[in-house]
Parts: structure tokens; sequence; C-alpha cells
């Protein structure tokens, strides 16, 4: 209560003057996005649930769709959850590709950002480093539902080895469809908001695949909209690696969409983040 | 080094129909404190997040430490720090951890980022709080732990917007040595504040804004004299010949009168100290007696008054500025 102020200004002072000069060439773009990408793996650390926020929904549905509806759609509980994993696998990456636009907004809503932008680094920094945390993120979630799965049954045909090339090809899809997500952050104002029409556009993407059952039984309008939606190409990718039997043009039909997503909303992503505010 | 810290000419930002920032011309030399004193919503965040290069003028022109602030914003980065209005540190990392991310960030690398970070939070105080998340801070250790985010680096020119809004006196006061000790060290300051003491207490230069635009500048002592020379306020032994007393000041001074205290009390504003002398000589050449009297300078809350003809906002109310 009592204690002298003094002691405080001189410490202001000896901290100016003993600061290292203004660097002649500040951080290069690499570094600053890792160093981005370093703080986005903090907050994972200190806030875990964020990671369960996002895999909590695919095991629910893994559980439930399995042992309530697997008997009657494959014959049994075991042949339903072959047909569901990598589905499974699938649904939790997409939704976990929502993260990038929701911490961003987050971000963007407090005074840190601030500070951010009026550092001299390469201003796309916070969003780089957003996407480099995102392949621990999305390969975490993806690693935590495969070991739920595995743990009720699951088997992969082609080995656990197969694992990798599906988590490379999910990576692979989630950073393009993720600027769906940094786009629609810059726009709204509150990361709720961001969620909210996130689901939107998930729920309907979900679900009308062939994630849940064989499309075969759907009438013939929605077996269109099924062959062509994005998360199908990208599930009948996963099935066929995931058995044993990549099929390079599943993969490349699989990648169309988030090259596309990639192309389109990164360019207006960068755009509205330079924007002024 | 002759450069001044900030000239500015007509500078202007307009959202939508609203005139945040209404053609401000500045000048700040290098060295000092600057302080920016204004109601909420006066523009006074827009001005600074003009000057700091998160904002573009919507009009007028700017020069940062030499440097245009839209052609140059680079290099007035590279110079200058920003404590912003609201917190600018990330509440989800420690203490630690913030200064850690902002001396990376600042080009320091390994154990020269975590020495830096280590120090800073030695010197405030911090240290027992470097393993806690920020959101668990209190108000006066967040803004320590803020203004030495701006320090990793030494700034030639740093803003603080409101660095005590919301502070309780204790902290207030250790911002404020902190501000003292970082001008001592011939760091530029540009501080903007609703507090009006804050300003006279710091400040070697002060610009009253209201709406966007600069309504009066100078040192405290220049604003007051602007708007008089004080009020004058006598006591009287007996509230018997206070109607007496009233309309011999009245008649003596061009200000109004009013009455105040139990009965006993006067006070009137005065022109210049030498008017409030000759009145006292009048009331004593009358035979009445006082018990006491004053002969005070302005506050500057009365400054504000002269100024723009109302109020000031209560001190604590804190800025709701449109940041958009």
């Amino acid at each position: 209560m009592t204690r002298p102020a003094k002691p405080l200004e001189q410490a202001a002072q000896d901290a100016v003057l003993s600061a290292p000069a203004i660097a002649p060439q500040p951080p290069h773009a690499v570094s600053v996005s890792l160093t981005y990408a370093w703080r986005a793996l903090l907050k994972i650390k200190h806030m875990p649930e964020q990671l369960f926020d996002v895999v909590v929904t695919p095991i629910m549905f893994t559980v439930m769709f399995t042992y309530l509806f697997g008997g009657a759609l494959a014959g049994s509980t075991g042949a339903y959850l072959q047909f569901l994993l990598p589905g499974i696998l699938v649904q939790t990456i997409v939704f976990t590709s929502v993260y990038t636009g929701f911490t961003l907004n987050t971000d963007i809503s407090k005074g840190v950002f601030d500070r951010f932008r009026s550092l001299p680094v390469w201003s796309p920094g916070p969003i780089a480093g957003a996407m480099l945390a995102d392949i621990f993120r999305f390969t975490a979630s993806g690693i935590i539902v495969f070991i739920i799965g595995t743990a009720m049954g699951y088997r992969p045909e082609g080995g656990f080895i197969a694992v990798i090339p599906a988590l490379l090809l999910m990576n692979a899809f989630a950073l393009g469809f993720g600027w769906i997500f940094t786009a629609l952050a810059l726009s709204v104002r509150t990361p709720s908001t961001v969620m909210t029409l996130a689901w939107l556009v998930l729920m309907p993407l979900t679900f009308a695949s062939n994630i849940y059952v064989d499309p075969a039984t759907m009438p013939g309008w929605l077996q269109a909209v099924v062959s062509v939606n994005p998360v199908s190409l990208l599930v009948s990718a996963i099935r066929d690696i995931m058995a044993g039997a990549p099929d390079v043009r599943a993969v490349g039909l699989a990648l169309l969409a988030p090259c596309l997503i990639a192309a389109i909303f990164g360019p207006l992503t960068m755009w509205l983040y330079r924007r002024e505010r | 080094m002759t450069t001044p810290a900030i000239e500015t000419s007509g500078l202007s930002r307009r959202f939508g129909d609203k005139r945040a920032v209404d053609g401000i011309d500045l000048d700040v030399r290098r060295g000092e404190i600057f302080a920016v004193l204004g109601p909420n919503g006066a523009g006074k965040t827009t001005l600074v997040r003009m000057l700091a290069t998160l904002l573009r003028p919507s009009g007028g022109s700017a020069r940062v430490l030499g440097h245009d602030i839209e052609r140059e914003a680079r290099e007035v980065r590279r110079k200058i720090s920003l404590t912003g209005q609201f917190a600018s540190v990330d509440e989800d990392l420690t203490g630690y951890e913030n200064l850690l991310l902002l001396s990376r960030l600042s080009g320091l690398k390994g154990a020269e980022a975590k020495d830096r970070a280590a120090s800073l939070l030695t010197a405030f105080d911090l240290a027992e709080a470097a393993g806690k998340q920020a959101k668990d801070y209190s108000g006066g250790m967040r803004r320590k732990l803020d203004i030495s985010a701006s320090l990793i680096r030494r700034p030639e020119l740093l803003f603080l917007d409101e660095p005590t809004t919301g502070l309780d006196p204790r902290s207030r006061n250790q911002v404020w040595d902190m501000v003292r000790g970082l001008a001592a060290s011939g760091t530029t300051i540009l501080l903007t504040t609703q507090y009006l003491e804050e300003a006279d207490q710091l400040a070697g230069e002060i610009a009253v804004v209201d709406h966007g635009r600069i309504i009066a500048r100078g040192t405290s002592a220049e604003l007051k004299a602007k708007v008089g020379g004080g009020v004058l306020q006598i006591s009287l032994a007996s509230a018997q010949r206070r109607e007496e007393a009233a309309s011999l000041l009245s008649d003596m001074l061009v200000g109004e009168v009013r009455a105040d205290g139990h009965g006993t009390g006067l006070s009137v504003d005065v022109s210049d100290p030498d008017a409030g002398l000759a009145a006292l000589g009048a009331l004593s050449a009358a035979g009445i007696t006082l018990t006491g009297y004053s002969l005070s300078q302005p506050s500057l809350d009365e400054v504000f008054f002269a100024l723009t003809g109302r109020p000031p906002e209560p001190e604590d109310t804190p800025e709701t500025e449109a940041v958009q």
C-alpha cells in the first residue's frame, strides 16, 4: 500500500535506457509466422477445451450412429463403424477449419490486434501463424477421433499407416476450405456470428453427404447434390485411402474444391484484412 | 533529429457521416509529454490510431518522426510503440508469454528474447505474476504489462491511449510514475486522457479536443489563463452582512456572485488577481469582517466548461468512442 512511487519511475527510465536498439532488419516473414503459430499453440495449451469442443460432436455422432442405427443401416454395428469412421474423420476436420476464422475474429475484437498491426513486421503474420497452428489442430483432432474409433473396434483395411496419408489429405483440404471462414470472420462483428453462420454452411455440407449413409437409396436429385458435395468427394478419397486402395482421381477431385475456395477466398481474406478497420 | 515528433495538417477522419477527427493541426516536439484531452467521443482514439498507422486519414496529412504516416507507415511503425485504449495484451497468455511473443516479433532471438521479457517483468514488479494468464491480472498489473510490452525496444515515440482509465488511484499513480520515468529517458509521449488532472500532472503541453477539433491548446497554465484569473472565495464572519457583501462584489467585479457555504460563503470569478485584491480591500473598507478568503486558479474542469459551454463527462465513464 505504501510502496514508494519513485522506484517505478526509475524502473521505467532504466527499462527504456537498457532496451536493445531498434533492429536494423525486422524479423523475416517466416519467423514472424512461426512466432504467431507458437502463440496459437500456447492458446491451445491454456485452453485445451477449444480442441475438445470440435471433437465432441463427431464423437457423439460416432457413438450414437454406430449403436443406434448401425445395425439397421449396415447389418451390424461393426460393419457400420467401418463405413462411418473415415467420414467422421472428415467431419471433424471440416468442423475444425472454422476455428481459424473464429480465433481471427476474436483477436480483432481485442486490443492486442492493434498492437500487432502497429509492429513493423509482415502484416499477414497472424493469419499465416493461425493456419500453421491449424495443421496441429487438424491433426490432433483427427487423431483423437481415430483413437476413439479404434477403441470402438474400427480397423482400417489399409493398416494404421494409412492414417498418415489420410491426415495429409484432410489437412490440405481443410487449409483451403478454411479461407471461407477467415473471409467470413473479417466481415462480421462478433465471434459468435462467425460460429452461427459457419454452422449454416457446415450442417448441410456434412449431412447432405456420404458421411453417414450410402447415397444409393436417396432420391435422384439428392444423389446428384451429394455426388458433387466437396465433403463427399473428400470422404470417398479418404475411404479409399483407409481401405488401402488410394485412388489418384478421387484425391484430385477431393482437392478441387479447396483449391477453388483458396483461389477465391484467399485473396478476399487478404483484401478484407488489409482494408482499414 | 530536429524534425518534430508529430506534425499534422488538417488531419481528418470520417466514419460515414460522422467526422470523428475534423481537421487537426498538431506539432509535438521531441522529448515532451503531450496530452490530448477531451471527453468521450471527442476523437482522441481515432487520432491516435491514425498517427500509429492503424487507420488511414480521410483528409489532411501527418508526419510522425519525420515519416509520412501513409507512404512510410513501415518506418513509422519501427520507431513507435502503441499502448491502446483497451488493454493491448493477449489475455489468454501469461505475462511472460506476452512479453516473449512481442520480443520475438521485435526481432530478438532465443535467450535474448527470454532475458528481455524476464527483465521487464522484474523491473515492473510483475515477476511473481509472470506465469499467470493476463486475464487474471488486476487492472493496474495489466496496464503495467501493457506499457512494458511497449518498451521491448526503445521507442522514439510512445502512444498511450487513456493509460489510466478505470484504474484505482494507487495504480494510476504508478502509471504516472512510469510515464514520468519514460519521459526522463527522452521518449516522446503522446497520451490521451479524459482526466483533466492527468493532463495537468504529466503533460508539458495540452490540446483540448472536442468533436474532432482542437478547441484550445497550450500549457496547463496558459489554458487556465485563457479562462480568466480564477475564483475569489470569501467566508464572512456573519451571515447578516452577506447581501451587502454580495452587492459590493458584483459592483466591483464582472463575474456573477454565487452563494455557497453555510450562509457565510460567497464566490465570484475574477479576471485577474489584482481585481480580486481590490475587491477584498473594498470589503475591508466597508467594515465587513472576513474569517477567510482564497483566490484560486481555475481547475481544468472549469477551463473545459469555459471552452465548450458544457462540463466534461463524469470521470468514471470509460471511453466508448467508436473504434470502427
